[in-house]
């Protein structure tokens, strides 16, 4: 059994009376592309914001790499509203904000492509490596931190030169075509330095071949550094083509998890989620 | 940008000597009692200005944090100056209603100068403390009103041993009295000090933190995702900024000759985020053109609006004290409709020589 990098124990997500994620326990161990499938308000970018700090989740724990990352249990107000069907009690409240998880080693992108539009590409990546800089603004403004200054730059140069981006730069984010513009968002989270990387949608608006080509993409940077990948994804050939192992989510419960064969057959995902064939 | 490095550090030396010698030699050429005098207020304020712009800028156009509190940090910052450079004979006089007041030392003016930037930076983290964890609209409320009350806290009577309440402190050191050998300062003091703390922003924009700051601006939850710290690097640029607002401030009390909490309104915040607006949200070189074009126009050029003849037309029916801040408000609102980006954008000096050759085809591309 590989080393574990995430765990998800029982994970509720509560937003006043709307339970967003139910009671979610997730797995995902290293070097796996583990797939986050279900219909739209499943809750699945929900389960992102709870891993990556963006909501603290009402009840659960998120496990990094063995340690525990984020705890909480309901408190004040939601100690009477909690709907939840949790196992488990969690006394510790552990709520890092989004940096600090990102410089644990989890990064990500975002459904809708946040870039830092107004900035050059060059930038982007730069911004990135930022927060494992040894500087601090004193030396940063007196020039003192030449060094690391070099080596981000260097770094984000090398980065960029991988992704094939390098010819563009000079050129301001926001003027990319779609495809280079969620491209620039991977290397983006890549420069962070991350182990785990979740993908939310990465194949939003991408037609079939650059789907293809993103399978690949995904494959090649896993092995190049040496990533263990959560996506969500709707594209069900690229799912099912990329996966090692699929959690299937509607609204907010955890239906069917399993190998994509596994759950290409499970009666309750095709009720759910994946439809008869016959519907169209 | 690597390369350029070298070449970048002496263009701007060069540039900056340039400026250090035509002021002096301004100074020396313009006799006080001729009409072009007024161009020797208009450096020496416009500096001022420029400054305190240019630190407005890197909060509102770099780091996306809009606040309205600058009038109350330079407001901080000329006091603090003022207060510890008054010469202890003078205190007698200066403090005449507080027995000379609380303070009974003299420190020279770089350290009063120092120290009153860091008084306002001080202020500034008590009030980031709370506010900068909200969103950003809460800042602006909250350094506007701290604005007001620290003005009116300056001119409080218990406080009258320290701030003199709300009469007016004068006697300390100010660029007019400066002089090297007979050569008088009171113009290259200002440029140069001016120059200087913007060169450090500009220095500081230009580093890995200016642009987490642009980061923060562009998209929190993006720059967030980043591994950036938004609350510690808000916090830091609205101390850095607040720091260089106070320096300005205490600047403004060197350049005029008195000091009173009363003349830093929130009409002087208003003032400075007009430089900001038309200098272009985004650009120091916008900053510090449109505060020399300001203050010229408003000390210089449109004063006759105020005073009765303007262009040679005499009609002191209309142009009464109040018409110039018509006119200013016409100019904003004609920036604010037709020329949103001010008159520099986001462009800086540099951009303008830069040939760019990739603007063609992306031209072509739209």
């Amino acid at each position: 059994m590989s080393e574990n990098v995430l765990h998800m124990d029982h994970v509720t997500m509560q937003f006043g009376g709307v339970v967003a994620v139910n009671n979610l326990t997730l797995d995902v161990n290293r070097g796996e592309i583990v797939a986050l499938i279900g219909p739209n308000g499943a809750g699945k970018t929900t389960a992102f914001n709870c891993i990556t700090g963006v909501y603290e989740p009402t009840n659960g724990r998120v496990d990094f790499l063995g340690k525990p990352m984020v705890e909480n249990h309901p408190q004040g107000k939601m100690k009477k509203l909690y709907a939840g069907e949790d196992h488990g009690s969690y006394p510790k409240v552990l709520a890092p904000t989004p940096d600090r998880i990102t410089k644990l080693g989890i990064a990500r992108t975002f459904q809708n492509i946040r870039l830092f539009s107004a900035l050059t590409v060059f930038e982007n990546v730069l911004i990135a490596k930022h927060m494992r800089a040894k500087q601090n603004f004193l030396t940063a403004t007196l020039r003192l931190n030449y060094k690391e200054e070099q080596r981000m730059r260097r770094e984000a140069t090398e980065l960029l030169a991988e992704q094939d981006l390098l010819r563009l730069k000079d050129e301001v984010a926001g003027s990319l075509p779609y495809g280079l513009q969620r491209r620039l968002e991977i290397a983006r989270a890549l420069a962070t330095g991350p182990q785990l990387l979740l993908l939310d949608e990465p194949a939003a608006g991408m037609n079939p071949q650059e789907t293809l080509e993103l399978t690949a993409f995904i494959h090649e940077i896993r092995d190049k550094y040496g990533l263990t990948v959560l996506m969500i994804e709707h594209h069900m050939d690229l799912v099912m083509e990329i996966s090692d192992r699929i959690y299937v989510l509607d609204f907010g419960r955890c239906i069917a998890e399993g190998t994509p064969a596994e759950v290409q057959n499970n009666p309750r995902v095709i009720d759910a989620y994946l439809g008869v064939d016959e519907d169209g | 940008m690597e390369t350029n490095n070298k070449r970048t550090v002496l263009i701007t030396a060069l540039a900056l000597l340039l400026l250090y010698a035509l002021a002096v030699v301004l100074d020396l050429c313009i006799p006080v009692t001729s009409s072009w005098a007024m161009l020797l207020t208009v450096i020496q304020k416009g500096s001022v200005y420029a400054l305190v712009a240019v630190s407005m800028n890197l909060l509102n156009g770099f780091t996306g944090l809009f606040s309205l509190g600058q009038a109350g940090f330079m407001l901080i910052g000329a006091y603090v100056y003022a207060m510890f450079t008054i010469p202890v004979a003078d205190r007698m006089s200066v403090y005449q209603y507080y027995d000379g007041g609380l303070i009974q030392f003299y420190l020279p003016w770089p350290v009063a100068l120092v120290l009153a930037g860091l008084a306002a930076a001080l202020f500034a983290y008590l009030i980031g403390l709370p506010v900068l964890r909200l969103r950003s609209d809460y800042l602006a409320i909250a350094t506007l009103g701290f604005a007001e009350i620290i003005r009116a806290i300056c001119q409080w009577d218990k406080l009258g041993p320290l701030t003199n309440g709300s009469n007016v402190l004068r006697s300390y050191t100010r660029f007019s009295s400066m002089e090297i050998g007979g050569l008088s300062l009171a113009t290259l003091a200002p440029v140069a000090l001016a120059s200087l703390c913007i060169l450090l922003i500009v220095l500081l924009i230009n580093s890995s933190y200016g642009r987490a700051f642009k980061a923060i601006r562009e998209d929190e939850v993006a720059a967030e995702a980043m591994g950036i710290n938004l609350f510690h690097h808000k916090q830091l640029a609205f101390c850095i900024s607040s720091f260089f607002a106070g320096v300005g401030g205490a600047m403004l009390a060197m350049f005029a000759s008195t000091v009173q909490a009363a003349q830093f309104k929130a009409a002087m915040t208003y003032e400075l985020l007009l430089i900001v607006v038309i200098g272009g949200i985004g650009s120091v070189t916008g900053s510090v053109l449109a505060s020399f074009l300001f203050i010229a126009a408003s000390e210089w050029w449109l004063r006759g609006l105020d005073t009765g003849t303007f262009l040679g037309i005499s009609a002191p029916g209309i142009f009464r004290s109040g018409f110039r801040l018509v006119v200013f408000s016409v100019i904003i609102m004609i920036f604010v409709l037709f020329f949103r980006r001010g008159i520099m954008g986001t462009k800086e000096l540099p951009d303008l020589f830069r040939r760019r050759p990739k603007a063609g085809r992306k031209g072509a591309s739209q």
